[in-house]
């Protein structure tokens, strides 16, 4: 599903270059349930925009379900983000003024889908994270992890390759933090790939692989003990 | 690109801040309000001026005789043509440009009576065109006719301030008045359309037909002066020399003298006016522009600050799959939403004001000298409406761009 062979990138800091990323390879197959480690500084956001297709890589080669990611226009960038990737960010990055239910259509809104057919889509999506009856409700008016199931309803709704997780279960406690892997759990035994970024070893230690990132490089790729279970 | 979900979009962030949208907002009323009350009141000005020059006079000439200065075919120069009635029949007959020929004979000032009421009163002999070249307007009855004047018959027509020494409150119509002791019938009142100096005399006048005039007090068929105007979309100035020269010629005149046949028209005249107004207009447009390019400006910032705070929405749009094309529009919508919806007040409140004043004016009979109906016409309107859709698009623009620049990786980053 994904494909990176020797990505690097740098940013360029005044005078001086930055290198972040030295040389990735990484190869993530269908259905796979993968976790990014790497304390900060590690490179593991830029890892994950490149992959998001939120930035542009400068070296290397990527491809994503078969098809070369490189040198997009920002229009294509768009389009292959709606389509084959979907985002869950630690703070939910629901939009304010609309309600759950329309925070899950937005991403077929810029698929020019009608409105009606989008809206009864996303109340199926809400239906599956179990928040059918707040679907009325503004994103302030629930209370985190239902936010976070709404973001993941959201991400979902297009059917995307990838669901790609940035610390999801950062603002969230223990109990709530455990309710959204489950939820992971759930779609990735539908088959959906889905990777996550963090930090914590309890969330890493769910999902079937861990790849820790140090300085740029991959520094250790393994499967779990619950990728057996 | 007006759906229902950028409508709510728009009503969400405008909503969110009220105070501020709303001190925008004022900036457009205002501009358009000031752009359409300033070309109004201009509108106005150019009414009241163009109005003092009558309705037709900007098509009209007037030509009399005058002492000539050259000899010609035996004639000594200092002798004045005399017009004659035969004229306007040959002017008519060789020049199809022009349009009415009224001529005027008066008989200077004569004594005229109603039953034993009188003065002495400039009597006017006419052909039936007159009121229709002259800024003169009919008040009561009718003014001579072609079978008066085919009949020469003892008609008259009255100046408005004549028929009030003579008849006071009375009805004149069908009444008899004495000039010089012959019997006329009252017919009708008329008077200038705009009372000024150099139209008082019209106010004392007392017109009969010119055949009746002739018939009656034997002056022979003789006119003064006679006015001419042009057809419609016909130069007066291309006119005036064709009649100068048919009459030269008629009454001996050396065609190339200056003098003989005098002529004048108010087309050079009008056509300066036209083009100071032109220019007062031209200065409104830029003065009534300017107040609108500052409100036009303050919108652009306050869509700047927008944007600068919706950075973090942007960027979350823009991870979901928002093409760049659909956040300039979001963003170009709501600007055009902020500048047409409060432009549009302005119009209405300019439109309003412009209205009321001429109301106001109709009702209390207020006729202020060079100011007269001011008014918004519809092409104004309609051009103000498409100038605000450009200036609200032109207002957006910068934060538009600004707005699709928005890195998508923001959406990942945690304040």
């Amino acid at each position: 599903m994904i494909r990176l062979r020797n990505i690097r990138k740098a940013y360029k800091t005044g005078y001086t270059q930055l290198e972040v990323l030295k040389g990735i390879d990484l190869d993530i197959e269908a259905g796979a349930f993968a976790s990014i480690m790497g304390s900060s500084g590690s490179g593991k956001s830029t890892l994950l925009n490149i992959i998001g297709i939120l930035d542009e890589y400068d070296n290397g080669d990527y491809e994503l379900d078969g098809k070369i990611i490189k040198g997009l226009s920002q229009t294509d960038a768009a389009l292959y983000r709606n389509r084959f990737i979907g985002f869950v960010f630690q703070s939910f990055n629901l939009l304010p003024f609309k309600t759950a239910q329309e925070n899950v259509a937005l991403p077929l809104y810029y698929q020019k889908m009608d409105r009606k057919k989008r809206q009864d889509l996303a109340m199926e999506y809400l239906n599956m994270v179990g928040l059918a009856d707040w679907a009325e409700h503004l994103p302030n008016q629930l209370s985190g992890g239902q936010q976070q199931r709404v973001a993941i309803a959201r991400a979902l709704i297009t059917q995307p390759k990838v669901i790609l997780a940035d610390e999801p279960t950062g603002a969230l406690d223990s109990k709530t933090s455990s309710e959204v892997m489950e939820l992971f759990k759930k779609v990735n035994k539908e088959g959906m790939t889905v990777i996550i970024v963090t930090h914590e070893n309890d969330i890493a230690a769910m999902t079937q692989r861990i790849i820790r990132l140090r300085d740029g490089v991959i520094e250790n790729d393994g499967a779990t003990a619950s990728s057996s279970s | 690109m007006l759906d229902r979900d950028t409508w709510q979009e728009i009503l969400g962030t405008i909503k969110k801040h009220k105070l501020r949208t709303g001190l925008t907002a004022l900036g457009v009323f205002w501009g358009i309000f000031m752009l359409i009350f300033v070309l109004g009141m201009g509108k106005g000005l150019e009414n009241g001026v163009f109005r003092g020059f009558g309705d037709r006079a900007k098509n009209v000439m007037y030509v009399w005789p005058e002492r000539t200065s050259q000899p010609y075919k035996g004639f000594q120069p200092g002798r004045r043509p005399k017009l004659r009635l035969e004229d306007i029949t040959a002017i008519r007959q060789n020049i199809p440009d022009v349009q009415y020929i009224a001529p005027r004979l008066s008989l200077g000032s004569v004594p005229v009576y109603y039953k034993d009421i009188g003065d002495s009163y400039e009597v006017r002999g006419e052909l039936q065109d007159m009121i229709r070249i002259e800024a003169l307007q009919l008040h009561k009855g009718r003014y001579i006719n072609d079978l008066d004047i085919s009949d020469s018959r003892k008609v008259a027509v009255l100046g408005q301030r004549t028929a009030e020494v003579l008849f006071g409150e009375k009805d004149c119509i069908g009444e008899y008045i004495r000039i010089k002791g012959v019997e006329f019938r009252v017919v009708g009142i008329f008077g200038p359309l705009q009372i000024k100096p150099w139209t008082e005399s019209d106010l004392e006048a007392v017109v009969i037909p010119l055949t009746a005039m002739y018939r009656t007090f034997g002056t022979g068929e003789r006119v003064d002066y006679f006015i001419c105007s042009a057809a419609p979309n016909v130069l007066v100035s291309t006119i005036e020399p064709q009649v100068r020269a048919l009459l030269k010629k008629r009454h001996h005149v050396a065609p190339d003298d200056p003098q003989g046949i005098g002529g004048f028209n108010l087309e050079t005249e009008y056509r300066s006016v036209v083009n100071l107004f032109g220019g007062i207009r031209a200065f409104l447009w830029f003065v009534g522009i300017g107040t609108l390019l500052a409100g036009i400006v303050g919108v652009s910032n306050i869509m700047l600050i927008t944007v600068k705070e919706r950075t973090k929405e942007i960027g979350i749009r823009k991870a979901m799959g928002a093409p760049p094309r659909s956040i300039i529009n979001m963003i170009l919508a709501e600007s055009i939403a902020i500048t047409s919806i409060s432009g549009y007040l302005g119009l209405i409140a300019g439109t309003f004001v412009i209205g009321g004043l001429n109301y106001l004016m109709m009702a209390n009979n207020l006729e202020p000298d060079n100011f007269y109906n001011p008014q918004v016409n519809l092409t104004v309107g309609l051009g103000a409406i498409l100038l605000l859709i450009l200036a609200g698009a032109a207002a957006g623009f910068i934060p538009a761009i600004q707005a699709a620049r928005v890195n998508p990786v923001i959406a990942l980053k945690d304040e």
